[in-house]
């Protein structure tokens, strides 16, 4: 069941077409990657999808029914890029007021406050003010005020920056916690190892555009090279041949690009006949970050310029 | 659901927890009536000691001049310039006057005053006060009129001023209406500026704090703008109820503390003209003009406009809080369009507290921008005669409805500004803001 679907949706500013007919959908309880380069049109989406935008055309499917700001919202979390908290508000107070205001009764609010902040060992910051916490701490606050009225749409823009690696493995094991409690975490980044490690599900946006969209497995497969990595007993004396290219060459370890008409049985075959022992054999897929630079790298996205609509 | 309620409420208990609230709402009517206290206090109570030798061989004065604490009167006779000068370096007095022997009495006369110091300006008043007195005195014997004489022939007509519906409006209370008119409507203009520039720099710190890409993922921005200036609003009401209070009861506190100080008050104060003074308390009655202000009604619509002109600029203040960032000049530039019709207000106001019926006077009270301030001035001075009861009706609701078109217009304004950084727009760009389709 799809938790949420974009149909054409779009909204352009006075220069840009910032989000210029984007469609996906998401699934319940899947961690999805938003990807894309800065000024893709990720947070104008994002801010569609938490109906701080309205979208010029498209709709928005939000748990079935079409998406109403006023209701929908509650049921979801939103943490953007860049982070706001009262300052000189008093940490208790402040985090109660931000359940208050996503609908939680005070009562109920002060009890799963106490459950975060006990789980996140955050008791003792109770009567701190949030200009007396550092980077990572105010991060980790802000993560707990998203998440604390249990949405079913949890929103992510960049969790992790300014965590360090302790801190940003407790976030993530809280995420992985959300979605298996049936959570759908939005997880809107330029850091392609996390989405790698974190993702079920990734689209791309480029200029407003969709250009990629699928599982990571699916992408990775799509972009594929037929590379492989062959680790050998000994040295091998290759001839030329048609079956396969040698890419890169490390004592007794040989990456190999297949031509094409031929399988990785073929490779093997080469080998074997030649009596050489193979120790280790394995398919090389690219990196999301390739997959990335590849496709984002000459469509001028960096410099991103101004544009009439 | 409704969260206005609930922001307001924040925004009012983070600015009275503070405790610069506290602050400036108590300590400062105490500053102001210690201000005013020492204020009196000095310039009633002067320490100069004088002791003055006159010389009087004509025996003009002699026995004629009194003696209090602050001045002592010597009279001598036949002493020579030299002589007193003397004196007065050896410290036996501080000064010295000489009345010239051959005199007309009813001329023009100088009396040279010599001081070992220069006298300060309150002692001299009074000196001169005392000569002058003694010399009227003398000038009355001289022609022959008894001092009731001269009261009866001094005694100024009582001129009665009405208008056709029979209302009597003495001056007292012609100038005492001005006074509360003038007060109140100053009060309002103080209210714009010191509430409006607070729901300013709140909006300011939200954008700046970028806590408001948060708050308006959970509610509306107008539920956002609302409830803060809901909040301010309040706070600004709950402190002027406390400067009411804390200023009536120091009022009657004052001469409690101060008893000395009270008398010397209202005995200087009864000292210049005293006679006149009194004389227009006792014919027209200054108390019962106190009477005849309706203060009920006064307080009550000084309410209605603040609450009315508070929500009109504040929603004003907002749009140049949402539509600026960090930089307070860029909020400066836009703020000179919202500040410039207040001090118009200000300016018309004080033109109707003299002329209540103007035609300036009454377009100022109907047009929503100015009326919080103008119509204060007009209805001091009385409902239902100088402002009639379908004037005061039009400009109440012609200010709600102006009040409903900024708050509506802030709100398309707020919406786009809030999470717009970059560069300062100007009000043609607010405009266009505001005019797009959600």
């Amino acid at each position: 069941m799809n938790i949420l679907e974009l149909h054409h949706l779009k909204k352009y500013f006075a220069t840009q077409k910032a989000v210029d007919d984007i469609s996906f959908s998401i699934e319940q309880g899947s961690i999805f990657g938003l990807l894309g380069p800065n000024g893709a049109g990720k947070t104008t989406l994002l801010r569609m999808i938490t109906g701080i935008f309205y979208p010029d055309e498209g709709e928005i499917i939000f748990d079935g029914n079409k998406f109403d700001a006023l209701t929908d919202i509650l049921k979801i979390g939103y943490m953007p890029e860049e982070r706001g908290l009262y300052k000189k508000m008093k940490i208790g107070e402040q985090v109660l007021y931000l359940a208050q205001l996503k609908g939680l009764s005070r009562d109920d609010a002060m009890q799963k406050i106490k459950f975060w902040f006990e789980r996140m060992e955050m008791q003792s910051w109770w009567n701190k003010k949030v200009e007396d916490l550092s980077k990572g701490m105010s991060q980790k606050l802000q993560f707990v005020t998203t998440v604390l009225h249990e949405p079913k749409l949890i929103i992510l823009d960049e969790p992790f920056s300014g965590l360090d690696p302790v801190n940003a493995n407790l976030i993530k094991d809280e995420i992985y916690g959300l979605a298996q409690r049936g959570s759908t975490i939005i997880f809107s980044t330029h850091r392609m190892e996390q989405v790698e490690e974190i993702c079920d599900h990734i689209v791309l946006v480029n200029l407003g555009k969709k250009i990629l969209d699928g599982s990571v497995q699916n992408v990775k497969n799509e972009f594929k090279e037929n590379k492989f990595r062959i680790q050998l007993d000994g040295v091998a004396s290759i001839t030329s041949n048609n079956i396969f290219e040698i890419a890169d060459e490390k004592a007794n370890s040989l990456t190999v690009k297949i031509n094409e008409g031929f399988k990785s049985n073929d490779v093997l075959k080469y080998f074997i006949n030649q009596s050489i022992n193979i120790e280790a054999f394995n398919e090389i897929l690219p990196s999301l970050n390739e997959i990335f630079i590849q496709l984002v790298e000459g469509s001028k996205a960096v410099t991103r310029s101004f544009q009439k609509v | 659901m409704n969260k206005i309620p609930l922001i307001a409420k924040r925004e009012f208990l983070t600015r009275v927890q503070k405790k610069t609230f506290l602050l400036t709402t108590i300590l400062l009517p105490l500053l102001f009536f210690g201000f005013y206290a020492l204020i009196i206090y000095f310039s009633v109570s002067t320490d100069e000691k004088f002791k003055i030798a006159i010389n009087d061989d004509v025996n003009l004065f002699k026995g004629k001049i009194e003696s209090d604490n602050n001045a002592t009167f010597i009279f001598v006779q036949h002493q020579t310039t030299q002589s007193l000068k003397q004196a007065v370096e050896n410290g036996k007095y501080s000064g010295y006057a000489v009345v010239p022997s051959n005199i007309n009495i009813l001329d023009s006369i100088t009396i040279p005053v010599v001081t070992e110091n220069a006298v300060g300006l309150i002692s001299r008043g009074k000196i001169e006060d005392k000569l002058n007195t003694a010399l009227e005195q003398q000038r009355l014997l001289a022609l022959n009129i008894s001092r009731s004489q001269l009261d009866s022939a001094k005694r100024s007509a009582n001129v009665q001023f009405s208008n056709l519906k029979g209302k009597n409006n003495s001056d007292n209370e012609q100038g005492f209406s001005a006074a509360v008119g003038y007060v109140s409507g100053f009060l309002i203009y103080i209210v714009l500026f010191i509430y409006g520039t607070m729901v300013m720099r709140g909006v300011m710190e939200e954008k700046v704090s970028r806590i408001a890409e948060v708050i308006v993922s959970s509610v509306k921005p107008f539920q956002l703008m609302l409830g803060k200036i809901l909040g301010i609003g309040a706070v600004g009401l709950v402190q002027f109820i406390i400067w009411i209070i804390l200023m009536i009861s120091l009022n009657f506190l004052l001469p409690v503390i101060f008893p000395h100080l009270y008398q010397q008050m209202h005995s200087s104060a009864m000292e210049p003209g005293s006679m006149q003074a009194a004389d227009a308390m006792h014919n027209s009655g200054f108390l019962s003009s106190l009477g005849n202000v309706n203060f009920p009604l006064i307080i009550g619509c000084f309410i209605f406009y603040f609450i009315g002109g508070y929500l009109l600029y504040s929603s004003l203040f907002a749009c140049v809080g949402c539509a600026v960032n960090e930089d307070p000049q860029d909020a400066q530039s836009l703020m000179l369009p919202i500040t410039m019709p207040i001090i118009f207000g200000i300016v018309i106001m004080s033109k109707a507290v003299n002329e209540p019926t103007s035609g300036l006077a009454v377009f100022g009270s109907l047009f929503p921008l100015f009326s919080p301030i103008v119509m204060m001035a007009r209805i001091a001075h009385g409902v239902g005669d100088v402002v009639p009861l379908w004037q005061l009706l039009l400009s109440m609701l012609v200010l709600i409805l102006g009040f409903l078109c900024t708050t509506w217009f802030a709100g398309k304004v707020y919406r786009t500004g809030i999470l717009m950084y970059g560069k300062k727009p100007t009000w043609k760009e607010l405009w266009k803001w505001s005019m797009r389709k959600s």
